[in-house]
């Protein structure tokens, strides 16, 4: 376990920005993510938001500024002890395709020298944990559906308890009744862990339902940051934006229903 | 009598010769494989080197292989032994097939996977190990089962510089225009050929990704 400052905020942001080519694609975005919240970046495409969440594990280096998480700068930080210590999910899940789920999950214990019995352990405590069954282990990727896979996604995350988890539209690829369910899953499955989370999505409804706090980016400007329920009441133009698009998604539905 | 009479008489000699073949093939394709696959994944790596690399690959492989070998006679350590030269030869023109392969194995494997991969923390050693290369395998075993096949052709050549192999037959049946003699090569390196593709066909569908 690293040795964290006791009340300071998991993961900071400090003017970071971050252009390519001469366009920023974030700029001065000062952020920052308390122990155990789900903060959720919430955007259009092209906002930021994945920037962000790849400054946070240094797959990307900000070209200004300073990214801190457990108050070390990542500039600092061995990049391959500090992307272990952080879970990565990501929306087109990224599993090993070569690798049956028990080796996908289980690949970091590996490479940390976890001894075999206690990486297998861990891989069933997952599995049941994400809610697949303990034969789901021998099988490959393409054997499994968009759900299973997404399960595996944040099982393998998982896996070496890390403290902090970085989620990128998790859930963007699956069809609505099997996204509810993971949703909740999820929610019920952070009441247990306690994790330290950024999650990135477009969807307002996700935001809402898993997010501790919610922060709108626009244009790779940090817009606002707010609770979910003060985030339904915003007068701000952009969080209002997002309120009325989605109240009217319902309300023309309804209206198609009874016309 | 045909053919197949005189292979059978001269059985001793085409085992000899096939062995030979055999030599200037497998030396050759091993070495190809040990600079070419190498390589093909630091070009992958580093865009910036690809189109050099490559384009010097594809000159070689213009070359023809009677000049070729004309060309590395006179080299000194080479010149003193045919068989040498023509594995070097060999191994210049099974190059281009390795890079190329691997090349494109390598770059065909899914970004996401690759990402996935580096934001768990594996090392970009992990990365290539556990991800990339046994993702491209079967790509690039392709490229060395072309190699081979063409490797297996071309050492038939070698013989015009004494390097031995199942050239000879050919090329003293050519002399002796005699076509039993030039088939008593030609037959058995067509079976060497035809024998190889089959078998890394073979070990590229076994080591297939699922």
């Amino acid at each position: 376990m690293p040795l964290t400052a006791p009340e300071g905020p998991v993961i900071e942001f400090h003017d970071v920005s971050y252009r390519v080519a001469s366009t920023d694609v974030l700029c001065g975005l000062n952020l920052g993510v308390q122990r155990g919240e789900t903060l959720v970046l919430l955007g259009r495409s092209g906002s930021g938001k994945t920037t962000t969440l790849k400054l946070t594990n240094r797959l990307l280096s900000p070209t200004a500024g300073e990214v801190r998480v457990n108050g070390v700068p990542n500039s600092d930080a061995d990049v391959i002890r500090l992307r272990r210590s952080i879970g990565y999910v990501i929306q087109d899940v990224g599993l090993f395709p070569h690798f049956t789920v028990e080796r996908n999950i289980g690949l970091v214990p590996k490479i940390e020298g976890w001894p075999e019995e206690r990486t297998r352990a861990r891989v069933r405590e997952l599995l049941q944990m994400v809610g697949l069954a303990a034969e789901m282990s021998t099988r490959y990727p393409h054997q499994l559906s968009g759900g299973q896979r997404q399960r595996v996604g944040v099982a393998r995350a998982l896996a070496a308890d890390p403290a902090v988890l970085l989620m990128d539209e998790p859930f963007g690829a699956l069809d609505p009744l099997t996204r509810d369910e993971l949703q909740r899953e999820f929610l019920s499955l952070q009441q247990r862990l306690h994790k330290t989370v950024i999650f990135v999505t477009h969807d307002l409804r996700e935001a809402l339902l898993l997010g501790s706090r919610i922060a709108l980016m626009e244009a790779g400007r940090l817009v606002t940051v707010l609770a979910p329920p003060d985030f339904l009441r915003s007068t701000d133009p952009w969080a209002s934006a997002y309120v009325s698009a989605f109240a009217n998604g319902l309300q023309s539905v309804t209206e198609r229903g009874t016309s | 009598m045909n053919v197949f009479q005189f292979i059978l008489q001269n059985r001793s000699e085409v085992l000899e010769l096939t062995l030979e073949h055999l030599w200037l093939v497998g030396f050759s394709t091993l070495l190809a494989m040990l600079v070419g696959i190498p390589l093909g994944i630091a070009i992958a790596h580093r865009p910036r080197l690809n189109k050099p690399v490559l384009a010097s690959a594809n000159i070689i492989q213009t070359i023809p292989s009677l000049a070729l070998f004309g060309f590395l006679l006179p080299v000194p350590w080479l010149g003193e032994r045919a068989d040498r030269l023509a594995i070097l030869a060999l191994t210049l023109y099974a190059l281009l097939p390795m890079i190329r392969n691997t090349y494109t194995g390598i770059r065909g494997v899914d970004p996401a996977v690759v990402e996935a991969g580096r934001g768990m923390g594996l090392t970009d050693r992990q990365v290539l190990f556990h991800v990339e290369l046994p993702l491209a395998l079967s790509v690039i075993l392709s490229g060395v089962r072309v190699a081979v096949v063409i490797s297996v052709g071309l050492a038939t050549i070698a013989a015009a510089i004494g390097a031995g192999g199942l050239g000879e037959f050919i090329f003293r049946g050519l002399a002796m225009v005699d076509n039993r003699v030039i088939l008593a090569g030609a037959i058995p390196a067509a079976v060497l050929a035809l024998l190889a593709d089959l078998s890394v066909g073979w070990l590229e569908r076994r080591l297939r990704p699922r």
